[in-house]
């Protein structure tokens, strides 16, 4: 990160403790915002010299690097806020790659008058979920546009591991007869914001699922070419998910409606909104097609974890029909799961 | 065309109630339903109650299924 | 699913097979709910009828029969200065003549989505400066709630909140239906809900003068093949009556209450639907002395004249006339993320499901054995 010395700037900003403008131009009040607020929070050896770029020693690894952008609304929802989301979605996309997350990058593009206090909040989550993860958020920037320019706050956050598993995690693996396994329930996390977001005389104690998967999948990669594949399904949910995976391919997915492990919550919130779960974006829960052999071994070290008290087969790997999802209903007939459409709009009819 | 979900009344007051569905709580105007008390089920739409349920009748679809059985084997 | 559901269920799917394989000839059988239409496919029924049955979704969802000038008109109203639309999430996506709301929306419309009307009452009284035009569709079902929040914006003496009334009322449409030189209907499976308010007796004309057997259904898998059976049997037994499996919630008489505000602030109206033109008395409009909240008569649009996309045949899909395969626009032009008309924007309605199946996979529907 640039510091520039800049021209004295008095401001009041600290007393009213709310995001100016100046707090994203580099200037006194940027390094006020990384001396005060980002450097004791994130701090590190690598952060704290404060550099254009981390430099990161790696040696001969495979690595992995993902990155994403959050504007969930509301920024504060049951199970955790925009930050969490941030640090937890890119340790996700490394994990199940196979990659233990090493370094974070994490911009930030802030609106003027936006409150220090909801700020350190959300930073503190964030520094929980990435040493909770053994990894550090090693460089970033921040920006502040006027007000109005940007709806609070966004968050890109950008992360690279180094990749453990020994063998290649992809959809070129999968066999047919090979089961789909799921880490828990599903459609948590946009059930409980959906609620949090509307203005609805609704309640439930149902919280995000948002996790960091890491300590979760870890165990997992000592199986080898037994997994074949894994994914988090986030937006769009499984059915996106499992849509991606038999897209163009020679094989079909087929998921049992009895065996998929939904909440009563979730249950009753898809009921009154007409919602399905399998739409429904999850932040903690991780999709993987495993060797049938490997299946019991799979759920057993799952099982061993918090996160993985819920996990069940909900499906396989069929040969017909190919590049299709579907779903044996509790009637035994067959429906397409097909990509869903847009964002969910609650329905009367 | 009506998506309405039965759920289990938890509070009242005159034109509001607290309805139940698996644990989720909603807020439902209850003044198109007379009569609408705690314990009752409601049928749910749009945000109003708009019909009470009384007890499942309870053996219906077995009366049903016998009865065809009996047909089938004339 | 308890051991004693799925007994039922077996049970039911007996029935179903059993019977349908004594219908005497080919039957066409008509639901009239987009919920059911929905609730029919989720839970895949039509695999377990044999090749006698034919079940045709009809025109019973409120958006699909709303014709494109009310969507003209809401698009209207929402790039008004100081107006807001304030809609069910249904109509969002429903192309009009030109364009849909959510369109409007990206362009700067002030559209805001709710789940019940009285929301719209509220975001009236919190906005005392800007106008709420609210979009009433929706059949018996849900017009005492819109007639009740009409009573409550009076009640508060908010003038700023008015309603654009597509109401439709259900009877009526279903005479049009089943007098249609096409269709050769031999039953119904009648609509949940709406007769939560109105009861059976309106249906009875089904019965009596058009000879055509109706059940009532509720919603849950084990509710329509309970229906499904007791159709079979009246139509195996040579009965015709309006019958209710979905005794639970549909008293004889419906709810006398909810249809008593639902006449206080609404009358009959000529209606235009989809599919069937217009119908007369099957709209619902505010009386005048409700005028005061009445859009078309307090804040009147200007809309360009409505329109038609060539080749759109929304109107005989929804009538089971024609297969969304016999549309030129099915699986190019129209598609689930850019319908052309109402019939595919809800992806288990006719138009989205045959997509599923027929554009994205060779699996039919109607060939997969259980």
């Amino acid at each position: 990160m640039k510091v520039q010395s800049a021209p004295n700037l008095k401001t009041d900003s600290k007393a009213k403790e709310l995001i100016k403008l100046a707090h994203g131009s580099g200037g006194l009040l940027s390094r006020e915002l990384i001396e005060k607020v980002i450097k004791p929070k994130f701090g590190n050896r690598i952060l704290d010299r404060l550099e254009d770029a981390a430099v990161l020693f790696l040696s001969e690894n495979l690595l992995a690097f993902s990155t994403d952008s959050y504007v969930v609304r509301p920024i504060f929802f049951p199970g955790g806020n925009i930050g969490k989301l941030a640090v937890c979605g890119t340790i996700n996309d490394l994990a199940v790659v196979g990659a233990q997350p090493l370094a974070i990058s994490c911009g930030f593009i802030l609106e003027e008058g936006f409150s220090f206090e909801t700020l350190n909040k959300i930073i503190d989550s964030m520094q929980k979920m990435a040493s909770q993860t053994g990894c550090q958020i090693v460089t970033g920037d921040t920006k502040v546009v006027e007000k109005g320019g940007a709806d609070q706050i966004f968050i890109n956050t950008t992360g690279i591991g180094v990749v453990r598993i020994k063998s290649s995690l992809s959809i070129e693996q999968i066999q047919v007869g090979d089961e789909l396994i799921v880490t828990g329930t599903i459609g948590d996390h946009a059930a409980s914001v959906f609620v949090a977001r509307q203005n609805l005389p609704m309640t439930s104690s149902l919280e995000s699922d948002c996790a960091p998967l890491f300590g979760l999948l870890q165990p997992l990669w000592s199986l080898g070419a037994k997994i074949r594949f894994m994914r988090d399904p986030t937006r769009g949910g499984v059915a996106a998910t499992l849509n991606e995976i038999v897209r163009g391919r020679d094989f079909g997915v087929e998921i049992t409606e009895s065996l998929l492990p939904i909440k009563p919550e979730v249950r009753g919130i898809c009921e009154l909104m007409g919602f399905d779960p399998l739409h429904l974006a999850n932040e903690g829960k991780a999709v993987i097609v495993v060797a049938p052999e490997s299946t019991e071994i799979v759920l057993g070290l799952l099982k061993q974890h918090p996160l993985g008290s819920d996990a069940c087969v909900i499906g396989k790997i069929v040969e017909e029909p190919k590049g299709l999802v579907y779903l044996k209903t509790t009637l035994s007939t067959k429906r397409i799961i097909d990509l869903p459409v847009g964002d969910l709009l609650p329905r009367i009819c | 065309m009506c998506l309405g979900i039965p759920a289990k009344v938890i509070k009242t007051t005159d034109e509001w109630a607290w309805v139940d569905v698996n644990n989720v709580h909603l807020k439902v105007n209850i003044s198109l339903v007379n009569g609408v008390k705690y314990g009752d089920y409601v049928i749910v739409h749009a945000g109003f109650a708009i019909q009470k349920l009384s007890p499942e009748e309870g053996e219906s679809t077995l009366e049903l299924f016998k009865q065809i059985v009996e047909f089938n084997e004339k | 699913m308890s051991e004693n559901e799925k007994e039922k269920i077996k049970a039911l799917i007996y029935c179903v097979k059993s019977l349908c394989n004594r219908l005497p000839d080919k039957i066409n059988l008509m639901e009239v709910c987009g919920t059911h239409t929905v609730a029919i496919h989720r839970a895949g029924i039509k695999q377990l009828l044999c090749q006698k049955t034919r079940l045709i979704s009809g025109p019973g969802c409120p958006v699909c029969v709303t014709p494109n000038d009310f969507v003209d008109k809401a698009i209207w109203y929402s790039f008004q200065p100081q107006t807001i639309v304030a809609t069910f999430g249904d109509m969002f996506k429903v192309p009009g003549s030109y364009s849909s709301l959510a369109e409007a929306q990206a362009q700067g419309g002030k559209v805001h989505l709710v789940y019940s009307p009285l929301e719209a009452v509220e975001l009236a009284k919190n906005n005392p400066d800007k106008k709420i035009v609210f979009l009433g569709i929706g059949f018996e079902t849900t017009a005492p709630a819109v007639a009740y929040s009409i009573l409550s914006a009076r009640k508060a003496n908010l003038h700023n909140f008015m309603v654009l009334s597509g109401h439709k009322t259900v009877p009526e449409a279903l005479e049009k239906i089943a007098a249609h030189p096409l269709l050769n209907l031999d039953g119904f499976i009648l609509p949940g809900h709406v007769s939560c308010i109105i009861g059976r007796k309106p249906y009875e004309f089904l019965s009596g003068v058009q000879h055509l057997p109706g059940v009532i259904s509720g919603f849950e898998p084990v509710d329509i093949l309970e229906s499904l059976c007791m159709l079979y049997k009246q139509i195996v037994e040579g009965r015709c009556q309006i019958e209710t499996q979905y005794r639970r919630a549909v008293p004889e008489n419906g709810n006398r209450a909810a249809l008593a505000i639902m006449q206080e602030v609404f009358l009959p109206k000529d209606s235009e639907w989809r599919g069937l033109g217009i119908i007369p008395k099957s709209g619902l409009a505010l009386r005048e002395k409700y005028s005061d909240w009445d859009a078309e008569v307090v804040y009147p649009s200007q809309i360009p004249k409505p329109r038609q996309h060539k080749g759109c045949i929304c109107g005989a899909i929804i009538m089971g006339l024609k297969e969304p395969e016999e549309c030129p626009l099915f699986g190019n032009l129209c598609h689930p993320e850019h319908p052309i008309g109402p019939c595919m924007v809800s992806s288990e309605g006719t138009c989205g499901t045959h997509f599923s199946y027929q554009i994205r996979g060779r699996l039919n529907e109607s060939s997969v054995s259980a």
